[in-house]
């Protein structure tokens, strides 16, 4: 049975997120009015999709599903291009991204559909497309966290690693420790997750579930069965994003080709930033270190 | 066999990248040619490119064998690069080292004034000249062909820099071949039969 929710019920809640405001004016915290937005824009995305989802499953059409899906991995591959700190030249997180994302999201979901949950017909959306949304969620954040730790480590031993690659290592072996590194970060949130679900705290699919109305136990399942998918999918796009990563900052003669790693976002201006802000041509001349871009 | 006596062992020709060049340069087997420069003139750059360690334009080759025809790990482990601050991958000495160089490598850290214990001890323990000799012990350790230094008696003491010239010379006897970057003209005398000046970029005759 769903007790289903009416505007005033919802009304109340929102109250909430009032106080809040208030609090944050009165305290000086400054965050009322990013509160204040990210509620509005919270209620108006998930109003729109609710709409959105109404239709798709009203229509129940293999095209429809597809161009949904397809809407959603182009943003999860956008979200881990953006969210490491570094970026590649041209484009280069978001070609990872979109591989990694939609390899192992349309892996898993396809695994899911044809074996454990066998809904008919096997692409019915309501199906589908929750089950993609919570794939990509686990995927991003696995794929993004393994690439910003892979940029971050080469920024920070690249030395050593030329070192190695100096007394004739392959890039291969030069980059192992960090690629197993990087792969790693990428997947502690999951092993997290699995740890910590039912005990601390009640992953939001089986709360969902259970506040739909559902039997607690069926609920756990369809929990259990999600959080194999979810360090499947996760482990997948860790340790594909990862290797890719490694592949765009190496090349044919195993150099390390840190010139395709452009300079880190920007943050502050600070005095000590301020030489990384030249271009790297200049920045190589002044101290005689080269790390030319394209030729050869 | 004529072939090899009349080519250069090492053959430098109109190198370059966006950073330095074009360069020219022959190294004879067991030379050592030094050269000097300001910080920044592009001396890095030059060792650098005929390492391999950064993409340009140009041939290298080696016994006449061009640079292209092998991997870049192969053509590293003959032409080792050794940068001026020599950079560490484990926390102990012994780990920079393969299994089987290890009996040859402790025979030769006294040479240059080090304790063969020293390999067990954690590389962030060590003074600079000290990871500075162990820098080069491990560049020789590979048996390479053609050495690219940078530096290398840069934080040593005058006896220090004694000994790593005394080894340098002993490997070059055996033929070894030194390409040595340095900020002293006496090294430079000392060690090369010829030196050059690098100046924005490109070698000039010392």
């Amino acid at each position: 049975m769903t007790i289903h929710l009416d505007t005033f019920d919802v009304g109340v809640a929102a109250l909430l997120v009032l106080v809040n405001a208030a609090a944050s004016l009165a305290l000086g915290l400054q965050v009322h009015r990013q509160l204040l937005w990210s509620a509005f824009r919270m209620v108006v995305q998930l109003l729109l999709v609710g709409y959105v989802l109404r239709a798709v499953f009203a229509a129940s059409s293999v095209p429809a599903t597809l161009g949904i899906v397809a809407l959603m991995i182009l943003a999860a591959a956008r979200e881990v291009a953006v969210r490491p700190r570094q970026r590649l030249v041209k484009g280069g997180n978001f070609r990872i991204g979109a591989l990694v994302v939609t390899v192992s999201s349309i892996v898993t979901v396809a695994l899911a559909l044809t074996t454990a949950i066998r809904p008919v017909p096997w692409h019915d959306p309501r199906y589908a497309i929750p089950l993609m949304g919570i794939v990509l969620g686990s995927v991003l954040n696995s794929a993004s966290l393994g690439l910003d730790s892979f940029f971050e480590d080469v920024r920070v031993r690249r030395a050593a690693i030329e070192a190695r690659l100096a007394l004739g290592a392959t890039a291969r072996q030069a980059l192992a420790e960090t690629v197993r590194a990087s792969i790693r970060r990428g997947m502690i949130p999951l092993v997290n997750q699995m740890s910590a679900a039912g005990i601390i705290t009640l992953p939001g699919i089986m709360t969902g579930q259970l506040l739909a109305g559902m039997d607690p136990l069926e609920a756990a399942k369809y929990q259990i069965l999600l959080l194999f998918l979810l360090s499947g999918a996760g482990g997948i796009a860790a340790a594909g994003a990862v290797y890719l990563a490694a592949r765009s900052v190496t090349d044919e003669r195993d150099r390390l080709r840190i010139d395709r790693l452009q300079a880190p976002a920007k943050r502050r201006a600070t005095p000590s930033a301020a030489p990384n802000a030249r271009p790297p041509a200049v920045r190589a001349r002044a101290e005689g270190k080269g790390t030319p871009p394209r030729v050869g | 066999m004529v072939c090899r006596y009349i080519a250069a062992m090492l053959r430098v020709r109109q190198l370059m990248s966006d950073y330095g060049g074009p360069f020219d340069l022959d190294l004879e087997r067991g030379e050592c040619v030094a050269v000097l420069g300001k910080s920044g003139a592009g001396k890095s750059v030059l060792l650098r490119l005929i390492a391999d360690m950064d993409p340009g334009a140009g041939d290298v080759s080696l016994d006449g064998l061009d640079r292209g025809r092998c991997s870049g790990p192969q053509w590293r482990r003959r032409v080792v690069y050794q940068a001026a601050e020599p950079a560490w991958w484990a926390p102990d000495a012994a780990a920079h080292f393969s299994a089987g160089d290890l009996v040859a490598v402790r025979s030769l850290l006294p040479r240059l004034g080090l304790a063969p214990e020293l390999l067990e001890v954690d590389i962030a323990r060590l003074s600079t000249g000290e990871r500075q000799r162990l820098a080069l012990v491990r560049s020789l350790a590979g048996r390479p062909d053609v050495l690219l230094l940078d530096e290398p008696t840069a934080s040593l003491d005058g006896a220090s820099t004694t000994a790593v010239e005394a080894l340098l010379t002993e490997r070059m006897a055996d033929g070894l071949a030194v390409l040595l970057v340095t900020h002293s003209r006496d090294q430079a005398a000392r060690m090369g039969r010829r030196a050059f000046d690098m100046v924005d970029g490109t070698l000039h005759p010392s």
